[in-house]
């Protein structure tokens, strides 16, 4: 699987592929949901508004972990110079403004029911905003340039300040007061979520994952695509 | 192994890196007031910057048989098992508001052990569980 992110190899990438992939994806997500919304138990404090919390955290992962992925191409790119990876990085970035998007909303939609306000300025909603900003200054760069490698250039640097905001990210709820509570899951202790809560985040954290995987082949194809039709139109 | 042109820009790199952190580092502690979104009652009684009558924001647990409820205000108190501020409020407070849980409220400080509030945010922790599993939880301690 992994030989495919290689561009001669993408290109291989049958529809066939990829629908028995959406198939797969679409079968764990059926799963999750059943057992986020139906099976699972409401929560001692926050009843069935907990439920908000199946898609809103694995979305959060996964728009962290989409920029961390941009910003690694983006420093392989300065250092190495290798031709793909800036194409991975263009063809992340569109899902991980969409993950950043429904983190912040579903957010929202869990912080009435539970705080009592749809926002709140503080360290941790804060800077998932300036991760949806990154993400936009990201996607722009890509759009308005015509100049591939300018755009990689501005593009990429980008991308690295931008990483300076994941750690900021993950440890306001520790470094700061904050509204949002601190981490449930966290790499040092054992996790504050109930086993019955726990397995139907993790069966969506990997539908979601997955679904974030189909859309990248596809858009990392394309990006293949234009790229090599560019170097033929150039070379003619 | 590696090419001199890209050492050097490992070095550029590493380098700005440095300086990056550094930098971050150094703003992030000078606007950490800025930064929290509510300050302990222990901040409030030992910070000598938090100015009276002016909007802050006040967080903590709700401590123990403190919630007194009147016609249209409701009286608390926020501790954090140092210090403690007395907090009125006039209104009803939200549905996850409860004693021994977390909340924040916003309004004006009146004194150093005195709080008018006229926001009150319910904050809650992160553990998740079943409300059976609770039970079981409070029985045993």
């Amino acid at each position: 699987m992994l030989k495919k992110i290689f561009p001669n190899k993408i290109l291989s990438l049958s529809n066939k592929v990829l629908a028995n992939l959406i198939i797969l994806m679409s079968f764990i997500i059926f799963v999750g949901l059943i057992y986020s919304l139906f099976i699972s138990p409401a929560d001692y404090t926050q009843g069935d508004s907990v439920r908000i919390m199946y898609v809103h955290v694995p979305s959060s992962f996964i728009a962290l972990g989409i920029f961390a992925v941009i910003g690694t191409c983006s420093i392989l790119n300065l250092i190495f110079k290798i031709k793909f990876l800036p194409l991975i990085a263009k063809s992340l970035a569109p899902i991980g403004i969409i993950f950043t998007f429904i983190s912040i909303f579903t957010g929202s939609l869990w912080g009435k029911p539970t705080w009592g306000v749809w926002w709140a300025w503080d360290a941790r909603l804060t800077s998932m905003f300036i991760l949806f900003i990154f993400y936009s200054a990201y996607i722009l760069v890509w759009k308005f340039n015509k100049d591939f490698n300018q755009a990689n250039k501005i593009s990429s640097i980008i991308a690295i300040i931008g990483l300076f905001n994941l750690p900021v990210i993950k440890y306001s709820v520790d470094w700061w007061n904050t509204l949002h509570q601190p981490s449930s899951i966290t790499f040092t202790s054992a996790p504050s979520i109930h086993y019955t809560m726990l397995i139907p985040l993790t069966i969506m954290f990997l539908g979601l994952v997955f679904y974030a995987l189909i859309i990248f082949l596809m858009r990392y194809k394309i990006e293949v695509m234009k790229l090599k039709l560019n170097k033929k139109k150039i070379n003619k | 192994m590696l090419s001199k042109k890209v050492k050097l820009r490992i070095v550029i790199l590493a380098l700005s890196f440095l300086l990056a952190i550094s930098i971050i580092i150094l703003v992030l502690q000078s606007l950490e007031k800025n930064l929290v979104y509510f300050f302990s009652p222990t901040e409030i009684y030992n910070r000598s910057d938090i100015t009276l009558n002016k909007k802050i924001r006040v967080g903590g647990m709700v401590k123990k048989d403190s919630t007194k409820k009147e016609k249209n205000n409701t009286t608390f108190i926020i501790t954090d098992f140092k210090n403690e501020i007395i907090v009125s409020y006039d209104g009803s407070t939200p549905n996850l508001f409860s004693e021994g849980k977390g909340v924040v409220a916003e309004g004006k400080l009146k004194d150093k052990k005195f709080f008018v509030a006229d926001k009150i945010l319910a904050k809650h922790d992160e553990n998740y569980m079943p409300p059976e599993v609770n039970d079981i939880l409070k029985k045993s301690e």
